[in-house]
């Protein structure tokens, strides 16, 4: 069994190999029982300091971090674009180096270009935690919804199906999911609208439909991500489907549609839910939803990621 | 050098049975004491104890759990190799309660003090023990000392001391490695 991870940031699950992503499961097993806990604080990390570089806006993932980090006693650092010099006209290097200056250890980034993650470890000297990068990857989603499929169905990844629905073209938690579960050993198929899935995909070892139904009769976990209202066409005025009404009708998951299905399956979403769109109200509140073990989860599986990394930074 | 043997199979389970007797003599029922065995290597010994007690006075109702101590540690990021967790197993609360904290080997004390401040996470108990197998005087780095000793051993620097679970290697043995 490896006792460290294989990387020094967490850009992309892409990078990771299989190993490290069951080193974070087995350290986040911990976190999950320490935050259940009367007392959930730990201080593992009381001499380490973290930014949360925010470029894009956030509730769920920042706040998660931001727990995550204070649950570990590190001192916490917010940034947000919206009140910052970046309006000013500051580049990101230099919005970065002068936060570093001030001695931070560690950066946690989400920003509307894909790459930027990437790009930054490379030009400063810290570690990086990649929050999402535009319609890249989102790694720590795809860790903790492969970390609740662990929970809710045993270790064994192996044949196991998953099925990822929605818009998967603008979608960084699919492009995620993918790598994690066929690392994992999983078999993933992704169902949506022929606008919203990315010509060639199926080069990454997954199965593509058109058919919720087919989809739905295929798998034992179905990932409904959101329709991301913000990411479609806006400017360029081109729509991606229809309607909603019409992308609810074909592609939303309702009651019906899960108690007409001969097996249970377990439904995961990413949130936030746009509820009567991707997910009804019933199925989302529903005992084959995991959507609430899934932020639970999230935060145990960032404090583990968190911890790992920071193990690594040499003291001075 | 090869190892010299300080505890052979007998003895230890001797020893095992005194700790218990000396537990009963000042807990008797245990109705307001719990055993914390520390993670990795304490527990065996933990159970061991609780086991034995059980033998004893099969009446009473011994609580007893792991702690890890890996999160509450002073020296992350001090050391070559990362720590990693050991699972914590712990369903009842100590608020109020006489622990009595166990591990294999008392060296430098850094990990009971880390024991110590992973036990508050469950409550403040009115009293704390400290048992432990071997008892490594004149090497403590902390004022913590232990109240039930399996055995003392007077060692120097570069030597070790080996404690050997039936769970773990198929035999129950303390051995003192010494290194020149």
């Amino acid at each position: 069994m490896t006792e460290q991870l294989s990387v020094e940031h967490l850009i992309g699950i892409k990078g990771l190999s299989k190993p490290d992503i069951e080193l974070i499961f087995r350290t986040a097993d911990e976190f999950k029982a320490v935050i259940n806990r009367p007392i959930k604080k730990v201080p593992s990390l009381r001499d380490i300091t973290v930014a949360n570089l925010f470029f894009e806006n956030s509730t769920r993932t920042r706040l998660s971090f931001e727990l995550a980090e204070k649950r570990l006693s590190a001192d916490v650092v917010n940034f947000s674009a919206s009140s910052s010099s970046v309006k000013k006209g500051e580049t990101l290097i230099d919005t970065v180096n002068n936060i570093l200056a001030m001695k931070v250890d560690l950066v946690v980034m989400r920003h509307p270009d894909p790459g930027a993650a990437l790009f930054l470890s490379k030009q400063v000297n810290t570690r990086i935690i990649n929050a999402g990068d535009g319609t890249h990857e989102h790694p720590t989603q795809a860790l903790l919804d492969a970390y609740s499929m662990r929970e809710r169905l045993g270790p064994n990844f192996n044949g196991r199906k998953v099925a990822i629905v929605g818009d998967i073209t603008h979608s960084r938690v699919a492009l995620s999911n993918i790598y994690c579960l066929k690392t994992l050993g999983a078999e993933v198929m992704v169902c949506g609208p022929s606008t919203l899935i990315p010509k060639h995909i199926e080069a990454l070892g997954v199965k593509v439909s058109n058919s919720l139904d087919e989809v739905l009769n295929w798998c034992d976990v179905a990932n409904m991500l959101r329709i991301q209202l913000e990411r479609q066409g806006g400017d360029q005025d081109v729509a991606f489907f229809p309607s909603i009404r019409e992308y609810s009708a074909q592609y939303g998951l309702t009651l019906e549609k899960l108690n007409s299905l001969e097996k249970e399956i377990v439904v995961m979403h990413p949130g936030p839910i746009n509820r009567g769109v991707e997910i009804t109200s019933e199925v989302a509140d529903s005992d084959q939803a995991i959507i609430l073990d899934q932020v639970e989860n999230g935060l145990a599986v960032r404090m583990a990621v968190l911890y790992l990394l920071a193990s690594q930074i040499e003291r001075n | 050098m090869r190892p010299t043997k300080l505890i052979d199979e007998v003895q230890f389970q001797l020893i095992i049975d005194r700790l218990a007797h000396e537990l009963i003599e000042n807990h008797r029922d245990f109705s307001n004491s719990v055993i914390l065995g520390l993670q990795p290597r304490g527990i065996y010994l933990a159970h061991r104890i609780e086991a034995k007690l059980k033998e004893i006075a099969p009446k009473t109702d011994i609580r007893c759990g792991d702690l890890d101590v890996t999160f509450f540690r002073d020296d992350f990021r001090r050391r070559e190799k990362p720590l990693n967790p050991n699972a914590t197993k712990i369903d009842f609360i100590i608020e109020d309660q006489r622990v009595i904290l166990v591990d294999d080997v008392l060296y430098t004390g850094r990990t009971i003090r880390s024991g110590l401040d992973a036990m508050l996470s469950y409550g403040r108990p009115r009293s704390v023990e400290l048992l432990v197998m071997i008892d490594r005087r004149f090497s403590r780095e902390l004022p913590i000392e232990p109240k039930y000793v399996g055995r003392a051993v007077d060692s120097i620097e570069g030597q070790r001391v080996n404690v050997q679970w039936k769970e773990v290697t198929g035999k129950d043995l303390v051995e003192l490695h010494t290194t020149l």
